[in-house]
């Protein structure tokens, strides 16, 4: 599924861009000028990782010390112990698109609650 | 180098062992350990494991494909090094000879002189401290806290959650002075009184009542506050007596440079015990938070693989969070040196603040309270290079 992010031209680089999906994905403007999309709370706890700091090709989570690379998905170090997600991004027209990918997501624990519609 | 010792196995331990195979060491890898337990994470110790919500399989920090081809010995504690021999001695009689030694034995924490074999008295440093204490919160009743900083405000919120009526006693006149400064430190430690925990400052504990059990804490002021759970928070000391007289010098920990080397040539420091020395600050300053017991190993390890031949680079500044009463708390930097604190965003009042120290008008730290978008921001400008 393709789903429209933001027009290029909002989204310079070193900005990231969260989209309201279920559950989150962020578009990621590196410093180098490439696109990446990842799923957006952290494996570890419920952190958006479009707070996280950027460098290179990596995200570290806002909260914790966890990087997640935003080519492959891997992280690099605990506290999270599980890959997210990686999207395909498409730019036509001036357009970021993200095609989600079909795969499950690692959701943390509490984050999973939250869309099983109960409460911690 | 043929063999390595890591003298502690938990978070300053098994990042200097992955350092070690990352940078390309090879050879015979031992990390000791005195808890009996795998590498595990603490931070939820005094949070979620405490309520319930995250298990003992979860705390572990290994990935579970990890291998780093290490053995293990672990229930057995360092009793001593010796540098001619250059060998680790244990409590068990073996010993570990070793051309390389990382030193990361931790902190322990401080407990109340006169509570020792006193039922219902907690500490919250291990894993099976947090066993012990889950058990008995689960049972309810009324819990006081001594000591008003991370682990005791931690300790207080969760209780509070899970519904006991805590009380948080502070010899200071205000929590978290040290850390946040006064101003903060105030609005931090206003959380308690927003949920109902009372908070006692300015006031030192004479002792415990009880005869098996404690029931009772006597404060200096004559108050006795009934309890049925205490809770000791007053702070650790690092695990280092047993590098008395092996030649480590020893200065509030291990006294290191500012690549983690020690005054012994293939030994290096790491985490809690390490008094490291900060070029930032132009002082030695040893610190406990988790950030740097897992970024720190690298430089250590560097230092030790070339033999004390590369150049530190300056660490990231001293990083910490805490989550108290569904707040998330982050903090960056030094707030000792700074002359004022401002708020840049949100208000105290709300419990949702950026707040920025600065001293002679530069940013030396900053505080986040429910504000890791911003604070991220803040953490990487405190961490670019200074002219």
């Amino acid at each position: 599924m393709m789903i429209p992010a933001c027009p290029l031209a909002d989204l310079p680089r070193g900005e990231a861009f969260r989209l309201e999906t279920d559950p989150a994905v962020t578009v990621f403007h590196t410093e180098d000028g490439e696109l990446f999309a990842i799923d957006d709370t952290c494996t570890h706890q419920d952190a958006s990782l479009a707070d996280g700091w950027v460098e290179d090709c990596w995200v570290e989570c806002p909260l914790h010390a966890s990087k997640f690379n935003l080519k492959t998905g891997e992280v690099d170090a605990p506290p999270a112990k599980l890959p997210v997600r990686t999207h395909e991004v498409v730019v036509e027209d001036g357009m970021v698109y993200v095609k989600l990918s079909t795969a499950a997501p690692n959701l943390p624990h509490c984050a999973v609650r939250k869309l099983a519609g109960t409460t911690a | 180098m043929r063999t390595v010792a890591v003298v502690g196995a938990s978070l300053a331990g098994l990042s200097a062992a992955r350092s070690l195979r990352k940078q390309g060491y090879d050879g015979r890898l031992v990390v000791i350990g005195d808890e009996l337990h795998r590498p595990y994470d603490r931070p939820p110790l005094s949070k979620e494991f405490l309520a319930g919500t995250v298990g003992e399989a979860d705390l572990a920090l290994e990935m579970d494909d990890e291998d780093l081809q290490a053995e293990w010995l672990l229930g057995v504690r360092a009793t001593g090094l010796d540098r001619t021999d250059r060998a680790v001695r244990l409590a068990d009689g073996r010993e570990v000879r070793a051309d390389g030694v990382v030193i990361a034995t931790g902190a322990a924490a401080r407990t109340l002189p006169g509570s020792e074999g006193l039922a219902g008295v907690h500490v919250v440093r291990t894993l099976d401290d947090a066993r012990a204490l889950r058990d008995e919160l689960a049972r309810g009743g009324r819990l006081v806290v001594i000591g008003g900083g991370f682990i005791g405000a931690e300790v207080a919120s969760t209780a509070y959650a899970l519904g006991l009526g805590v009380t948080v006693v502070e010899a200071a006149a205000t929590p978290l002075a040290g850390p946040l400064g006064e101003t903060m430190g105030g609005v931090v430690s206003a959380l308690h009184a927003d949920h109902g925990v009372r908070l006692l400052c300015g006031v030192g504990v004479k002792g415990l009542s009880g005869e098996t059990r404690v029931d009772a804490v006597l404060l200096e002021d004559g108050r006795s506050i009934p309890a049925d759970i205490v809770v000791v928070g007053v702070g650790a000391r690092p695990c280092v007596e047993w590098l008395e007289g092996s030649g480590v010098e020893l200065d509030n920990g291990v006294k290191c440079g500012a690549d983690g080397r020690t005054s012994l040539a293939g030994v290096v420091a790491v985490g809690d015990c390490a008094n490291w020395y900060d070029p930032r600050t132009g002082a030695h300053r040893r610190v406990e938070h988790w950030t740097g017991a897992r970024e720190r190993p690298d430089a250590a390890i560097a230092t030790l693989l070339a033999g004390g031949a590369v150049e530190p680079g300056v660490p990231r500044p001293p990083y910490f969070w805490s989550d108290q009463y569904g707040v998330k708390i982050q903090f960056v930097g030094h707030a000792a040196g700074a002359d004022s604190v401002t708020i840049e965003e949100g208000s105290a009042d709300d419990r949702d603040v950026l707040a920025v120290y600065r001293r002679a008008g530069e940013p030396v730290a900053a505080l986040g309270m429910n504000q890791p978008r911003l604070f991220t921001r803040w953490r990487k400008q405190l961490a670019r290079p200074t002219s």
